[in-house]
């Protein structure tokens, strides 16, 4: 009774129901001869039908629950089931060759596997993916195995997987899905982050989940803090009962807020935004009542593909976010591409040290026709909102000075075309290098506005690289180093009367908040799931009872002093 | 037999939605359709086939229609290539 896992929290709330164990049953194929061919194709073309109904089921499913682009994939595989150069080489070997449809399919769909394997091209690779996985849907109709689909599940259940296919994600029904665990991937692998978008609990990284849950055990997964319980006790699940329903009410009094400005208890007003990557992402921002973009990251816009996207592709994209904004203000911090986050279709050599490498605004400068487009697409999108700018990766005033050069050329050149542009487009930077937070007071003179990109800024201010788990303990937040270099910056603006945002996962953290709204930080960006929290949370703060505890804040000798500090003044106050 | 060349104007080429949204359209027809880019010749009916070729923006391809019904194939693949946006 009573056993106790734990992993990474991926999705908050909280989930009893019974384990459901998603499974990939190995498929064994044999060769053998055949005598009646026609039977045989019969029972090929039998197990095509039923794999292609339940495509169908699945598709329509998923353009209920989510939506077309997501169904798509499922389009693409029915395509598959009825390609004539698939089956023919199928049948001919059945008729011909006399060998059973298993393998048959089998040798057929390998051939096509390796032949999109063997492409240069990462979009290609992930064909034989596809392939691989409508080729194991008719395999178990011929095998009479059953695989298991996500979709058809109707019964309230926890899923227990090794790790979740994105395909096996968008079938998850949050009407019957009330959970997930799975043994691999962190807080920003495909599933976690469809989870935060389906609102269901889930854990990730669990490492022991498969060989520990049986189907129909009891599980308990607590997505707010990465445990999870297996068999528990009745008294464990009534305080967990409790739990969920303490949250369940503390997120509906959220809700009330969706609407409401975020004033501080002394009537001071900051802003709530929202770090996005697509357009799409823009309804949940509303959803969740943000109030900005402070973070749009365009490398989405240029990843999965074979070449850089069309300036008018791009053009589309930044209106779109921009006219669902509907005039709230949306930063967009151009191309951030480089160190850990490659792309196909640009060859750059391996590095020795990819985050102090060539990244960010220093490739982005180098390659300055792919940057014109980018600022380009962003002039011209401009009029459709309040669109502000901001670069990456800045650490020195003339690489500022280099990437508004070029911005400002474009936007003469597109002037003399007679091309509507917004006139009060802000140009400003990112500051996540320590060089850069140093010398703010003369940023401050040129810029616009600053964002503080806490998870750089950490890492570069504590030389650990964050990828590194033997270094992890260095990854601190509070630790008053990044406190003062934040304030740091934050004087620097308010004496030259700009703003700061910041948009790093420390601007929705409950530590965090406190200190940085006596810092004076003006505007904080975090996962739109975590704006209603953060809202409530402010309205009850009083910045200038803040303001007077930074000082001992910010003489602190530890990250863990801090910390302590923080939440025992948030819990008195 | 008919024989048409076009220009692929879209951005993607004709990888993954516009494939699939031409060989979806055309497998009603009886005629038998190619597209030829490359000195290479695919079935224009087969998803794999069109996705292998990796056909790119700016790639100018040959399509042809040979059956019964090639003048209504060829029709489907012009207002196809129009509507999508593919090319011209």
């Amino acid at each position: 009774m009573n056993q106790r896992l734990s992993g990474i929290a991926a999705s908050n709330g909280i989930a009893i129901a019974k384990a459901f164990r998603l499974e990939n049953p190995e498929l064994i194929v044999k060769k053998t001869s055949i005598s009646n061919s026609n039977a045989e194709l019969k029972r090929f073309e039998s197990a095509l039908d039923q794999s292609k109904s339940e495509l169908e089921k699945i598709k329509a499913q998923t353009a209920q629950q989510m939506n077309d682009e997501e169904a798509a994939i499922f389009s693409a595989h029915l395509l598959v089931l009825s390609d004539p150069e698939l089956l023919g080489p199928i049948t001919e070997k059945i008729k011909l060759e006399n060998v059973n449809a298993e393998f048959a399919l089998q040798e057929t769909a390998n051939m096509f596997i390796g032949l999109f394997e063997s492409m240069d091209n990462d979009y290609m690779k992930e064909r034989a993916a596809d392939i691989r996985d409508v080729t194991k849907r008719v395999l178990a109709h011929l095998l009479g195995v059953s695989i298991q689909n996500p979709s058809m599940i109707t019964d309230e259940v926890i899923i227990i997987a090794e790790d979740l296919t994105p395909s096996d994600t968008v079938q998850l029904n949050p009407q019957y899905v009330k959970g997930f665990i799975t043994d691999i991937g962190g807080r920003t692998s495909h599933s976690a982050i469809l989870a935060r978008t389906l609102e269901i609990p889930a854990v990730v990284g669990a490492k022991t989940v498969m060989s520990s849950i049986q189907n129909g055990m009891i599980v308990i997964v607590d997505g707010l803090e990465g445990d999870i319980i297996v068999n528990p006790d009745q008294k464990t699940i009534a305080s967990y009962e409790d739990k969920k329903a303490r949250y369940e009410q503390q997120k509906s009094e959220w809700a009330k807020l969706k609407n409401e400005p975020t004033i501080t208890s002394d009537g001071y007003h900051v802003e709530l935004g929202a770090n996005i990557g697509t357009p799409k992402d823009v309804a949940g921002v509303l959803e969740h009542g943000g109030e900005a973009i402070g973070l749009y990251r365009t490398e989405f816009l240029y990843m999965g593909r074979n070449q850089f996207p069309a300036e008018d592709e791009q053009v589309e994209a930044y209106a779109s976010v921009l006219k669902q904004m509907n005039g709230k203000p949306t930063v967009v911090r151009t191309l951030d591409i480089g160190g850990d986050k490659e792309l196909s279709y640009l060859k750059l050599p391996k590095e020795m040290n990819p985050f102090l490498g060539f990244r960010a605004i220093r490739l982005c400068l180098e390659m300055e026709e792919m940057f014109r487009t980018q600022l380009r697409a962003l002039l011209r999108a401009s009029i459709h909102g309040n669109l502000k700018i901001m670069f990456p990766m800045i650490a020195t005033i003339e690489e500022f000075r280099q990437a508004k050069t070029l911005f400002l050329d474009e936007k003469a050149k597109l002037e003399k075309k007679n091309i509507a542009i917004s006139k009060t487009i802000e140009v400003g930077i990112m500051v996540e290098i320590p060089s850069t937070a140093v010398m703010a007071d003369i940023f401050a003179k040129e810029v616009d506005f600053f964002s503080i990109g806490t998870n750089d800024l950490i890492q570069y201010t504590m030389a650990a690289d964050r990828m590194n788990e033997r270094v992890s303990y260095l990854y601190q937040p509070f630790n008053p180093a990044i406190l003062r270099l934040v304030k740091i910056v934050i004087d620097a603006a308010h004496k030259e009367g700009k703003w700061v945002g910041m948009c790093g996962e420390m601007a929705g953290d409950e530590i965090a908040i406190p200190i940085l709204l006596g810092l004076g930080l003006d505007e904080f960006s975090m996962s739109a799931s975590s704006i209603l929290k953060a809202r409530s949370q402010i309205l009850k703060l009083s910045k200038k009872e803040m303001e007077r505890h930074t000082e001992t804040i910010l003489s602190m000798s530890t990250s863990q002093e801090v910390e302590t500090y923080v939440k025992k003044i948030s819990v008195t106050e | 037999m008919i024989e048409k060349q076009y220009n692929i104007t879209s951005a993607e080429g004709i990888h993954a939605r516009p494939a699939a949204v031409l060989v979806g359209a055309l497998a009603p027809y009886k005629s038998e359709i190619t597209l030829e880019w490359n000195d290479k010749k695919v079935n224009l009916k087969s998803i794999l086939g069109v996705m292998s070729l990796g056909v790119s923006s700016g790639a100018s391809i040959t399509i042809s229609a040979n059956g019964e019904d090639e003048e209504h194939a060829m029709a489907k693949v012009a207002e196809i290539m129009e509507t999508q946006g593919i090319g011209n």
